[in-house]
C-alpha cells in the first residue's frame, strides 16, 4: 500500500475517534459513537499490516500475540465489577504508558525500520520526539501502578511525603531535559536507557504524595499523560492517527483534570503537590467538644421518606465501597409505589473518578434522566423534604459556605442543610477525607443513620 | 522555501488539540467514566508502532531485541483495545432513560 494511501486511511481512523468521543455528548449516542472507535482501531490496524507488507511467519505471532492480549482484555472487561472501574482504568493507563515506552525503545533500537535514520545517526526530530514519548509514557506507568496500587487498597492511601520532596522531583525534571538534550548529542544508548529509568521514578515520586480522595484528579491527569506519550510516538512514527489522538486524550484528560480540580475549588498545582488536611488538624480539634446530634433507626428513615413528597438521593464514595447501588435502587422502587418523588444528586468529585457515581447508579438500572448534576439540582433542595445522604460527606458540607478558615471554604456543596430534613448514612461520626467536622451532623433537621450503606438501605426497604 | 513536514503533522496536533477541547466540553458528566475507558481504548491505538516494530525484521531472526519489545507493545496494546472498547460497551448499555 502506497505511503499516501495509508496516510489517508490513518486521517479517517483519526476522524472516527474523534466521532468516537463525540458520541459521548448524549448516552443515546454513545453506544453508535463506541461503534465508530472500534471500527477506526480496525482500520488503523489494518492499513498497518497492509503497508508494512510482510506476510511472513513474524505476522502469524503478530496475530498470535493480538489474540493472546485481546482476550485478556475482553476476560478483564467482562469480569470486572462497576466498583472496581478505577483501579482499571488505572491498570489501562499503565498499559498504554509501557507501550509506548517499548514502541520508543524498539524506535531507538532499530531506526530503520521506522525510516528515522540508522544507528547511531538518528535524526535530531525524531531523537526528541521518541525520548519524550519514552519519558512521559514511563511516567505514566509507574504513575499508574501507584494509583493503581492506591485505589485497590493494596498500598494506603494516605500522602506519603517526605522533606525536600518537591525539590527533587524538580531536580529530577530538569535531569531529564538536560539527558534529552545530551542524548541528543552523543546518541548514546545508555543515556537512553537512563531517562527511561529516571522517568519511571518520576512517575513513582509524583503519586506517592497525593491522597486517596485526590484520585479523581489523578487518574484524569495520568490519562491525559497517556495521550500525549501517544503523541510524542505519533510524531516518531510520522504517523496521522496516533497524532491525533494522543491530542485528543491528551485534551480530555486534562479538561476532566480541571473540571475535578474546580469541583474541590483546588488548583491543579495543589493537588498535584500533595497532602490535604495536614494544617486542619487544630481547627478540627478544636470543634471536637460534644455537640448533640440526632440519631434514628431504619424504621424512622422509612417512615420518614414514605410521608414525604419528594426525596434526593446524594451518593457517594461510601455507596461504592458497600456496593449499596443495588439496595438503593430498591429503596427507591418502593418509594415511588408510595407516590414519591425521587432524584439524585452527584457531585463532581463524588467517588474516585469522574462520572464514578453515575456507572453505579447505571448499573443498578436507575435511569439516567434521574441523576442530576450539582449545579441541576442544587436549587431544589429548598422545597424537598429529605434528602438521603449515602456515603458521601464532605461534598455536603455546609462549612465551605460559611467558614473562610475552614480548608475546604469555596468548594461547591451540595445545599442538603436545606431540605426538611436529612438522613445521613454514615458509620460513625468520624470526619471524611478533608479531616474536618461535617456541619450537617449537628443540625435540628438531621437524623444520622449510623450504620453500614448497604444494610441500613436494605433494612428500610424492609420497613417501606 | 519548502515547508518541513513536521510543521504540518505539528499542525494536525495542534488542530486535534483544539477539536478535543470542545469535543470533550460537549460529553456530558454523567458519561465521564465511559470517556475515560474509551481513551484509553483509542490511545492504545499505539499499537501500529508496535506492529512495525514486530514486523520490522525481514531475516528469518523473527525475535530481534527491538522486534521483542514490539511484540510485547502489541499484547500490553492488544489488552487495552479489547478491554478498552468492551468496557465502554458494557458501560454504555447500563445507561437506560426512563421507561414510561
Amino acid at each position: 500500500m502506497s505511503a499516501n494511501l495509508s496516510a489517508t486511511f490513518y486521517l479517517i481512523s483519526g476522524i472516527l475517534f474523534i466521532l468516537a468521543l463525540r458520541g459521548l455528548s448524549s448516552p443515546e449516542t454513545s453506544r453508535q459513537g463506541n461503534y465508530f472507535g472500534i471500527a477506526g482501531m480496525a482500520i488503523a490496524i489494518i492499513v498497518t499490516f497492509l503497508s508494512v507488507g510482510n506476510f511472513g511467519s513474524g505476522f502469524i505471532y503478530v496475530l498470535i500475540f493480538l489474540v493472546i492480549g485481546g482476550s485478556i482484555g475482553a476476560f478483564i472487561a467482562f469480569k470486572i465489577p462497576m466498583t472496581a472501574m478505577p483501579e482499571l482504568v488505572a491498570g489501562f493507563h499503565s498499559l498504554v504508558g509501557l507501550a509506548a515506552v517499548f514502541v520508543a525503545i524498539s524506535a531507538f533500537l532499530n531506526p530503520e525500520a521506522f525510516n528515522l535514520g540508522i544507528i547511531g545517526d538518528i535524526k535530531l526530530a525524531s531523537l526528541i520526539e521518541m525520548s519524550l514519548g519514552a519519558a512521559i509514557g514511563a511516567i505514566t506507568f509507574s504513575g499508574s501502578i501507584i494509583a493503581f496500587l492506591k485505589l485497590r487498597g493494596i498500598m494506603s492511601g494516605a500522602p506519603i511525603t517526605f522533606k525536600g520532596q518537591h525539590f527533587i522531583n524538580l531536580f529530577i525534571g530538569l535531569t531529564i531535559i538536560f539527558l534529552i538534550y545530551y542524548l541528543c548529542k552523543t546518541q548514546s544508548s545508555n543515556i537512553f536507557w537512563t531517562i527511561v529509568a529516571i522517568s519511571f521514578l518520576v512517575g513513582v515520586l509524583l503519586i506517592i504524595p497525593i491522597g486517596g480522595a485526590d484520585m479523581p484528579v489523578v487518574i484524569s491527569m495520568l490519562n491525559s499523560y497517556s495521550g500525549w506519550a501517544a503523541a510524542g510516538i505519533g510524531f516518531t512514527l510520522e504517523n496521522t492517527a496516533l497524532i491525533i489522538t494522543g491530542a485528543l486524550v491528551g485534551s480530555s484528560g486534562a479538561i476532566l483534570s480541571y473540571i475535578m480540580c474546580k469541583g474541590m475549588n483546588r488548583s491543579f498545582f495543589n493537588v498535584i503537590l500533595g497532602g490535604w488536611g495536614a494544617t486542619d488538624q487544630a481547627s478540627s480539634a478544636q470543634s471536637k467538644e460534644q455537640k448533640p446530634t440526632k440519631s434514628g433507626n431504619a424504621d424512622d428513615a422509612a417512615f420518614l421518606m414514605k410521608n414525604a413528597s419528594s426525596v434526593i438521593i446524594v451518593p457517594g464514595y461510601g455507596m461504592a465501597v458497600a456496593q449499596a447501588q443495588h439496595a438503593l435502587r430498591e429503596m427507591v422502587d418502593a418509594l415511588k409505589k408510595n407516590g414519591v418523588k425521587v432524584s439524585y444528586a452527584i457531585h463532581p468529585v463524588a467517588g474516585r473518578m469522574p462520572g464514578h457515581m453515575n456507572v453505579l447508579l447505571a448499573e443498578a438500572n436507575v435511569p439516567y434522566d434521574e441523576v442530576f448534576e450539582l449545579e441541576e439540582i442544587n436549587n431544589d433542595f429548598a422545597n424537598c423534604d429529605v434528602a438521603y445522604v449515602i456515603g458521601a460527606n464532605d461534598v455536603t458540607n455546609p462549612v465551605a459556605k460559611s467558614d473562610p478558615q475552614s480548608p475546604i471554604y469555596g468548594m461547591p456543596v451540595l445545599d442538603v442543610e436545606k431540605s426538611k430534613s436529612v438522613l445521613f448514612v454514615k458509620r460513625s461520626l468520624s470526619p471524611g477525607y478533608a479531616g474536618i467536622d461535617n456541619d450537617l451532623f449537628y443540625r435540628d433537621n438531621t437524623l444520622m443513620l449510623f450504620a453500614d450503606a448497604k444494610k441500613m438501605t436494605e433494612e428500610i426497604v424492609k420497613s417501606l | 522555501m519548502e515547508i518541513d513536514p513536521f510543521i504540518f503533522r505539528f499542525s494536525i496536533f495542534i488542530l486535534s488539540i483544539f477539536v478535543g477541547y470542545y469535543v470533550v466540553w460537549s460529553v456530558t458528566p454523567s458519561l465521564h467514566t465511559p470517556l475515560m475507558s474509551v481513551t484509553n481504548a483509542i490511545s492504545s491505538v499505539i499499537i501500529v508502532g508496535a506492529i512495525i516494530a514486530a514486523l520490522a525484521s525481514n531475516s528469518d531472526k523473527i525475535f530481534e531485541t527491538s522486534s521483542i519489545f514490539g511484540f510485547l507493545a502489541i499484547i500490553l496494546a492488544a489488552v487495552n483495545i479489547f478491554g478498552g472498547f468492551l468496557v465502554t460497551q458494557r458501560m454504555l448499555q447500563m445507561y437506560k432513560k426512563k421507561k414510561k
